[in-house]
C-alpha cells in the first residue's frame, strides 16, 4: 500500500493528470478526488465525462484541465460512450493497431448517475465492460442551483422539494446506489468519501484493476448549496462517515466489506449542524424528522452489518 | 442544403490541446491567504492531497529540508503554496495536524509583505 507521499508524488508531481486553473467554487472537494483517482491508475486514462459540475468548471473553452484524452458527453450517455470506447479499444488492440494498455473511466455527478444517466449505466454494467464509473455525489443537481436528485437524502431542503409550511423538505430516502450496482454482480463497487484519500486512492487501484465494470460512489460535500465555509469540505465529508450517514464499505465480487466501523456513533445533528439546507430541522416542529432520519441510519448500519457478518455474497 | 458528408470527412467536435486551463490564474479569487509556517511542517501531505486546486507544489528531497522540532524531512516534501491559482479556501490551514499554516486576509498578507 503507497504513502500518503507517494500518493501526493503522484496526483500533485511532474505526472499530473488534472492540473490548476479550474473554476470549481472555492473548496470544492471535486478537485481532490478527481486527482486522486487519476493517480490510482498505473495505465494511462482515457476519461469521459457526463456533464455536471466537473464538466463545466473544467473545460471552460479555451481551457481545459485535463491532462489526459478526455470527451464531454450529454447528461445520459457517459456509460455508454465508455462502453463504445472499450469495444473500440478492444477491437484496435485484436487488430495491432494500438499495443498500450489503458483504463478507461467515467465520470458523472449524481444526478448524471442516479437518476439521467442511470438507464446507460445500467445498460453498460450488465455488458460486461471493462471501465470504471466514479460517481461524485454531492446529493443534488448542484450545478443548476440545488434541485433535488435521485440521491438527495431525506429531509433536505432543495429548490423544487422547498421547505415551507406543509413540507420539511424531501419526504423520501435516498436510493442506494452501490447496492443496486451490486445487484449486477459486477466484480467491483465501494462507496467512500472525499476526506478519505488513502481509501479512494486503493479502491480508485482496485476498481482499475477489477476483471470487469466498477463502480465507485464517492460523497463531496458542496460548499455552495449545503452552504458551510469553504474550508470545512473535508470535516463535512469526515462527519458523514462518523454519523453512518454515508458507510464507507465495499463489495468486491459479491462479498461486502465494511472499511470504517466509527467506535463511537455520533449523533446525526453533529452531521446536519451548519448546513442550510437542514437549517430548518432544527426548529421544534420538525423535531420528529430528526428522531425519523436517526432511526432510518441506524436501521441501514444495523442492516450492513448484518450482510457483511453473514458473508452472505450479493 | 449543403452536400451530404459521409462519416470520414465530418469534422471533428472542439478540440483543445492539454492543460490549457494553466493559463487561467484562479489565484485573484482569494479573499484569505494561506500563511506557510515551514519551521512548523511535518510533510505530512496532508495538505497537497486535499487541495482541490493542485496549488501545493511538491518535490523530491535527497538532502532533506528543515520542519517541525528541527527534524530534517527527507522524500517528497511541500513547497510554498502557489498563489497563482490557490482560491484561499482554507482546507490546508483546517486540516494541517500540526497548524503550521494559518489564513490571513489578503490585504493584511499584502501589507505584511511590503514591509519585509
Amino acid at each position: 500500500m503507497p504513502t500518503l507521499q507517494e500518493i501526493a508524488w503522484k496526483t500533485d508531481g511532474p505526472d499530473i493528470r488534472f492540473v490548476s486553473g479550474h473554476r470549481m467554487c472555492s473548496g470544492c472537494g471535486i478537485g481532490a478526488i478527481v486527482k486522486t483517482v487519476l493517480a490510482a491508475s498505473d495505465k494511462p486514462v482515457v476519461v469521459v465525462n457526463a456533464t455536471g459540475c466537473l464538466e463545466v468548471v473544467t473545460t471552460t473553452y479555451p481551457f481545459t484541465s485535463w491532462n489526459t484524452p478526455w470527451m464531454h458527453l450529454t447528461f445520459e450517455n457517459a456509460a455508454s460512450v465508455a462502453s463504445g470506447i472499450e469495444a473500440a479499444y478492444k477491437a484496435l488492440k485484436r487488430s495491432g493497431k494500438i499495443t498500450d494498455d489503458v483504463n478507461i473511466l467515467a465520470i458523472g455527478g449524481d444526478g448524471g448517475t442516479y437518476d439521467i444517466g442511470f438507464q446507460a449505466l445500467s445498460g453498460a454494467l450488465e455488458r460486461r465492460h471493462k471501465f470504471m464509473y466514479l460517481v461524485y455525489d454531492n446529493e443534488a443537481y448542484m450545478n443548476t442551483g440545488d434541485q433535488r436528485s435521485g440521491a438527495t437524502p431525506f429531509g433536505a431542503n432543495t429548490t423544487t422539494v422547498p421547505v415551507g409550511k406543509v413540507s420539511f423538505g424531501k419526504p423520501q430516502w435516498r436510493k442506494n446506489l452501490v447496492e443496486i450496482a451490486a445487484a449486477h454482480r459486477i466484480p467491483y463497487v465501494a462507496q467512500t468519501a472525499a476526506h478519505s484519500i488513502m481509501d479512494l486512492y486503493k479502491k480508485a487501484q482496485k476498481g482499475f484493476n477489477a476483471d470487469g465494470p466498477a463502480v465507485l460512489a464517492v460523497l463531496q460535500p458542496c460548499t455552495t448549496n449545503w452552504a458551510f465555509d469553504p474550508s470545512l469540505t473535508m470535516q463535512y465529508s469526515k462527519l458523514a462517515v462518523e454519523t453512518n450517514f454515508w458507510p464507507l464499505y465495499e463489495v468486491e465480487n459479491g462479498v461486502v466489506h465494511i472499511n470504517v466501523k466509527p467506535s463511537n456513533r455520533k449523533p446525526i445533528e453533529e452531521f446536519l449542524k451548519g448546513q442550510t439546507r437542514f437549517r430548518h430541522l432544527f426548529k421544534p416542529e420538525n423535531a420528529h424528522v430528526i428522531v425519523e432520519m436517526q432511526k432510518m441510519i441506524d436501521d441501514e448500519w444495523a442492516r450492513l452489518l448484518k450482510i457483511e457478518e453473514s458473508g452472505i455474497q450479493f | 442544403m449543403s452536400e451530404r458528408k459521409n462519416w470520414q470527412e465530418v469534422e471533428l467536435g472542439a478540440q483543445l490541446p492539454a492543460a490549457t486551463s494553466l493559463g487561467y490564474k484562479t489565484g485573484g479569487w482569494r479573499v484569505l491567504r494561506p500563511i506557510f509556517d515551514p519551521s512548523a511542517c511535518t510533510h505530512c501531505m496532508i495538505c497537497v492531497t486535499y487541495c482541490p486546486d493542485m496549488a501545493i507544489p511538491v518535490a523530491k528531497s535527497e538532502q532533506g529540508v528543515a520542519g517541525k522540532g528541527g527534524r530534517v524531512y527527507k522524500g517528497v516534501v511541500r513547497l510554498a503554496t502557489n498563489l497563482d491559482y490557490c482560491k484561499g479556501c482554507g482546507i490546508c490551514a483546517h486540516e494541517c495536524p500540526s497548524k503550521a499554516i494559518t489564513m490571513m486576509r489578503e490585504e493584511e498578507a499584502e501589507q505584511a509583505s511590503c514591509k519585509l
